[in-house]
């Protein structure tokens, strides 16, 4: 069993240069017209389905929590307040989460990365021994895995439960974003490139350090991206693998108020039903306000990776 | 790989990988009689066809349309916008679903009752959970899964839609006939990956999404080993449930990569 899936190598955007107009019959131009418009109203409608709910729950996190209770908040924030933003701040748990994630995302993406560019281009050399069979081994692991208890053990008896590693080891090589970079060294680094320096006297750590590195730069920005914005919303490896609740990367912090409904950041104080009621309220608007704060870092980035994700996406594209 | 042995083994911490005895299939054998089997081997594979069938089409349905957009603008528009909510986390997602399906303060919900309607309380209901689950999936991927789809597009030669335009095919006919034979390839492809992780997909997402009173649908195999295996440490019993899990998904890879081979698709391998 191998992997016979080549990459389409795409070399332009996903435009094609519009050909020149031709005439058409009315019976087509009929037809074409009114798919334009069912495909432009479907698109539409699919735009505003999903930035909608996101576009709400801005809104809703800067609203009164009365008025989003009552259902009276649809278009436009009413009562503006920033308590819900405040009470995050305030929050010890999602500023030490915070911490936690960029440590293990900083550290994480740099342990991927790099065993991947290394591992990667080593396989793409056609005259590496025992080639064919260590891919094999990691393709394999893509369909087949030992199961989640299985992977729980090993990391008990490495003993990295409840340290670092265990969220930044186990995950560590990721067999697809192996093969997209092994596809891309086979197709963007020309053997004939190696002999040529091999002649000039650089041995392979210098050709790999000097000349495979330097033309893998679209490659390896995909690469970073990838493995920052996995490890930015990781939550599951922790989940399992960490007890020790300072240890906790913000998803996990996140899952525990958002889902799981542990306000007490809502500081329930008051005695009677009514300020027991408000305590909720304000709960829910912090709720909003930390799905903003938590998302809001790769919005942002957004417009900058895009061009990185669709590269990437096509670089990985199969096609036999 | 190396510790799945502990499937057939009784496993226990003191004896280790290798000293805990041998038990043969009698974890498994456990697992099939057992009365959650039917139950959670069901809601697994409710899920999964449920999302193959709905959330596999979509993406492809999206790349043809907005293949065919004359506005570049709206063409690059439209694809960040869909592809964004690929970048909030799964936990996010299932946070804003319940703070949106909330029974009281809910958009869903105030949006019913202005209607007329009474609320509902989606995430605490066993027979909301799969289509929840599903549409939340559509909403969060298929824009990202769309993208594979238009670079494919962008490789069919525009020599055959000029010719077809000559020969006077319509927008629709174009599409039957040059864009989606075009695609084929990648999307057989792409669907034998989707079948060969047909049973591992959404974990994460079930587990977060799932609540006391929606286990009736919502306990699949992977969050039963989850729970057996982890919160109750029966290790053996729920390392065969997740090897059960595996080899069933490896069956599935292989029949229908042997079925795209019969009929002449393309393959895997």
């Amino acid at each position: 069993m191998t992997l016979n899936t080549k990459p389409v190598a795409v070399p332009a955007p996903a435009t094609r240069p519009r050909p020149a107009k031709r005439t058409q019959t009315f019976r087509d131009r009929w037809a074409d017209s009114a798919f334009n418009i069912a495909a432009v109203t479907i698109l539409s409608l699919s735009i505003i389905a999903v930035v909608y709910p996101l576009y709400f729950i801005v809104i809703a996190s800067i609203s009164d929590p009365n008025a989003v209770y009552e259902g009276k908040v649809w278009l436009f924030p009413s009562g503006v307040t920033l308590e819900g933003y405040e009470r995050i701040f305030a929050d010890s748990r999602i500023w030490n989460g915070l911490g936690n994630t960029v440590i293990y995302t900083l550290l994480g993406s740099a342990i991927s990365v790099t065993t991947i560019l290394f591992g990667a281009y080593a396989l793409s050399r056609k005259d590496m021994p025992g080639r064919k069979i260590l891919m094999l081994l990691f393709v394999v692991t893509m369909f087949f895995d030992g199961g989640l208890i299985t992977k729980y053990l090993v990391v008990r008896d490495l003993g990295m439960l409840d340290t670092v590693w265990a969220v930044v080891l186990p995950g560590a090589v990721g067999v697809w974003n192996l093969i997209i970079a092994r596809s891309f060294f086979e197709n963007t680094i020309p053997e004939e490139l190696r002999e040529a320096a091999q002649m000039d006297g650089a041995n392979d750590f210098t050709f790999f350090f000097k000349m495979v590195l330097p033309l893998s730069k679209p490659l390896i920005m995909l690469m970073i991206m990838v493995h920052v914005v996995a490890h930015w919303n990781s939550f599951f490896d922790a989940l399992i693998f960490l007890n020790d609740d300072t240890k906790y990367p913000l998803q996990l912090v996140l899952r525990n108020i958002l889902i799981q409904s542990d306000v007490s950041s809502a500081g329930t104080t008051g005695g009677d039903i009514e300020s027991y009621a408000a305590a909720q309220r304000i709960g829910e608007l912090t709720k909003y306000a930390m799905i903003v704060v938590s998302s809001l870092p790769l919005m942002i980035a957004l417009p900058f990776m895009q061009k990185h994700f669709t590269k990437g996406t096509m670089i990985g594209a199969v096609k036999s | 790989m190396y510790g799945v042995q502990i499937a057939f083994r009784n496993y226990n911490p003191v004896d280790g990988f290798t000293g805990s005895p041998w038990v043969g299939l009698q974890h498994f054998i456990r697992f099939i009689s057992s009365y959650q089997f039917g139950q959670v081997v069901g809601n697994t594979l409710w899920i999964a066809v449920l999302g193959l069938l709905v959330a596999f089409p979509i993406p492809i349905i999206l790349a043809l349309l907005v293949n065919q957009l004359q506005s570049e603008r709206f063409k690059k528009f439209t694809q960040t916008v869909l592809y964004s909510p690929a970048f909030i986390s799964t936990v996010v997602v299932v946070g804003i679903m319940f703070v949106l399906l909330s029974p009281r303060s809910g958009l869903v919900n105030n949006a019913i009752q202005l209607a007329g309607g009474e609320p509902v309380f989606f995430m605490g209901s066993a027979e909301w959970f799969r289509p929840i689950y599903v549409i939340s999936d559509v909403w969060q991927n298929a824009g990202f899964a769309m993208i594979v789809y238009l670079a494919a597009l962008s490789g069919i030669d525009p020599a055959l839609h000029d010719a077809a335009k000559v020969d006077g095919a319509s927008k629709l006919q174009r599409i039957r006939h040059i864009d989606l034979p075009g695609i084929m390839p990648v999307i057989t492809v792409l669907f034998i990956l989707a079948i060969g992780n047909l049973l591992n997909v959404g974990f994460e997402k079930a587990l977060l999404m799932q609540t006391n009173l929606n286990l009736p649908t919502s306990e699949i195999i992977q969050t039963y080993v989850y729970h057996a295996g982890l919160q109750q440490a029966q290790f053996s019993y729920s390392a065969a449930i997740g090897l059960f899990n595996s080899i069933l998904n490896l069956v599935l890879l292989l029949t229908f990569n042997w079925v795209a081979r019969r009929a002449n698709q393309a393959t895997l391998w």
